[in-house]
């Protein structure tokens, strides 16, 4: 008998994702992949999966769903995502804790309160076919995930476990990852594009996350950055987390679904140890920049390995008795929208 | 050929996970051909952390996992590696591509021919009787920046893009042409489509048709076999090989 979960509301932009899809840029295949890999592997760690596992990634508002299997374990996480049992009594178990659901079990993913993007984690994993490589939605080539399309009410998502493994409860005891205060960038690699004055702005000013954002990138809006000479570069690939600056001036920060090359001047890079706590930030949030060398994002990147680790290690046993869930629900953000806005004029 | 002077290359850091290795700072396909052959170094060096290169006109972009190799390290090992002489260029295939320049097939061909001052019939010639130089892949999985057009079609984008081109057409702007290989929003002058699957993601080893450095011919073909090649290759009838079953 096949094991799902049965979809009766979506939420928003809910996407399966997993570690990319790397090794098909060069033919223009984007990486696809969770926006924020650390609340997206802490998840997957939670219910026992291993910690690249395909997820259920959503923006703002998660699915709600009811259980068609046996039973199943899993976890939401990621943004301050708490699982909520709907039918009788509503008890909420918070983000980053796992929970054993019975068949005809029903739940919704608790509003997002502290960023952008949350995880639903299944043990065991999802039951769905790998393309290239990886099980990651990529929506504007139609392809991974669940027929390359955000997931609709009445869609089934099939489980590659019929039920939850024995064992107790896991949890994270802390709830909340910390978003950096400054977000550290390594110039270029066409620093040298942009006036001194420009470099300065993009260190010193603060920018707003705006409403034209998704996973292709987040559009930034605030002091504009100035140029030397024009916007315009010769085509050249793109890094995760590159910042390009168009003719506007005002920053755009590329993320997983981000094109594989493109031609506007890139002033940046925000650092791989800082990209997942990025995309986690939601429209209306600021942000700061602070330039370090690519020697110190080097070694930032080995630290933020190294927290993951030890993120991970923290991970124990629900204790007898429950936990006080940690969600703290706003229904206003129920009604926040990505509106997909990062295109480059420069693209066919 | 010879890999230039290692010093004449620029190497810039893109933040901790990728090293772009610039070769020169303008369109030229020698600089491609370069970048396509370094490209194919580095690829058979097989640099432990080295995660993929992506070969761009004139450059290379070189992803690397930082928890594997250190930025200082990899950058030693390109330089090694541009010091010494390069294999051969790598040898393009070359393609002829069946295009529809018809009806609706077409239909921007009128205002192009308006816009340059030619015919129908000479847009079409002017288009089909040069072979192009795959530049690179990139805006969409499988998309071919293809040149040099001929300055005679040379015309800027579309003042406003379309929100949907079908899959399959065959587009121009400024000196470039392209083949949208999947439906997508899209402002270059949409002139012919071409029955073929320019990118297919059922092919694991090659999900795009043409590489960087491969050489492109576009040959016209009526609607009737347009629509006749569409239904072939919608059945898997039909699979187009490069000509002369060169490498």
């Amino acid at each position: 008998m096949t094991a799902a979960l049965a979809i009766d509301a979506p939420g928003l932009m809910t996407t399966v994702q997993d570690a990319g899809r790397p090794g098909y840029q060069y033919a223009g295949v984007p990486v696809s992949g969770a926006l924020d890999t650390t609340s997206f592997r802490l998840t997957n760690i939670v219910v026992g999966n291993d910690a690249n596992e395909a997820c259920l990634e959503f923006l703002f508002q998660g699915p709600a769903a009811t259980v068609e299997a046996d039973s199943v374990r899993l976890a939401a996480g990621g943004s301050g995502a708490c699982v909520e049992l709907l039918g009788g009594q509503t008890v909420v178990i918070g983000s980053f804790q796992s929970v054993r659901l019975e068949r005809g079990s029903r739940f919704r993913i608790s509003p997002l309160t502290e960023g952008g993007v949350g995880y639903l984690a299944v043990q065991g994993g999802l039951e769905i076919g790998a393309v290239l490589g990886s099980r990651s939605t990529y929506m504007r080539g139609g392809f991974g995930g669940l027929e390359g399309r955000a997931l609709r009410a009445g869609d089934r998502v099939f489980l590659a476990q019929a039920s939850a493994a024995p064992g107790t409860e896991r949890y994270l005891p802390i709830r909340s990852l910390p978003v950096p205060d400054k977000f550290r960038l390594v110039m270029g690699p066409q620093d040298d594009r942009f006036t001194a004055e420009g470099i300065a702005t993009l260190l010193s000013g603060r920018y707003k996350v705006t409403t034209s954002s998704d996973r292709m990138g987040f559009r930034l809006e605030g002091p504009t950055i100035e140029q030397t000479a024009g916007f315009d570069i010769v085509s050249d690939g793109i890094a995760p987390g590159a910042i390009q600056v168009p003719g506007s001036g005002q920053p755009i920060v590329l993320l997983a679904d981000r094109g594989t090359t493109g031609g506007y001047t890139k002033i940046a890079n925000v650092i791989s140890a800082d990209l997942p706590a990025f995309g986690r930030l939601r429209p209306g949030d600021s942000v700061m920049f602070e330039k370090i060398s690519r020697e110190g994002a080097e070694k930032a990147a080995h630290a933020h390995g190294k927290n993951i680790e030890e993120l991970a290690g923290l991970i124990t046993d629900v204790p007898e008795g429950g936990l006080s869930a940690g969600g703290n629900l706003d229904e206003n953000l129920l009604n926040q929208n990505l509106v997909s806005g990062v295109f480059d004029a420069h693209e066919p | 050929m010879m890999i230039s002077p290692a010093e004449q290359i620029r190497i810039a850091a893109c933040g901790d996970t990728a090293l772009t290795v610039e070769f020169g700072n303008r369109i030229d396909r020698n600089l491609t051909m370069r970048v396509v052959a370094f490209g194919n170094c580095v690829s058979a060096a097989r640099i432990e952390g080295v995660v993929e290169v992506v070969p761009t006109y004139r450059s290379l972009l070189v992803h690397y996992d930082p928890l594997t190799i250190s930025c200082s390290s990899l950058e030693a090992q390109i330089r090694q590696m541009l010091g010494r002489a390069a294999p051969a260029a790598a040898g393009g295939r070359s393609w002829t591509i069946p295009a529809c320049y018809e009806g609706p097939a077409a239909p921007d061909l009128d205002d192009v021919a308006r816009r340059t001052g030619l015919t129908p019939e000479e847009v079409v010639s002017v288009h089909s009787e040069e072979p192009y130089f795959v530049y690179m892949l990139g805006f969409l999985p499988g998309f071919p920046y293809l040149g040099d057009l001929p300055a005679a079609l040379e015309l800027t984008r579309r003042d406003s893009p379309r929100t949907r081109v079908p899959a399959g057409s065959v587009a121009i702007a400024l000196r470039m042409t392209g083949v949208y290989p999947l439906e997508s929003p899209g402002g270059w002058h949409l002139i012919a489509k071409t029955p073929i699957r320019f990118f297919d993601h059922r092919r694991k080893t090659d999900p795009s048709l043409l590489r960087a450095g491969d050489t492109v011919r576009f040959a016209p073909v009526s609607y009737r076999d347009f629509e006749t090649l569409s239904r072939d290759v919608g059945a898997g009838n039909f699979e187009l090989k490069p000509d002369g079953g060169s490498p």
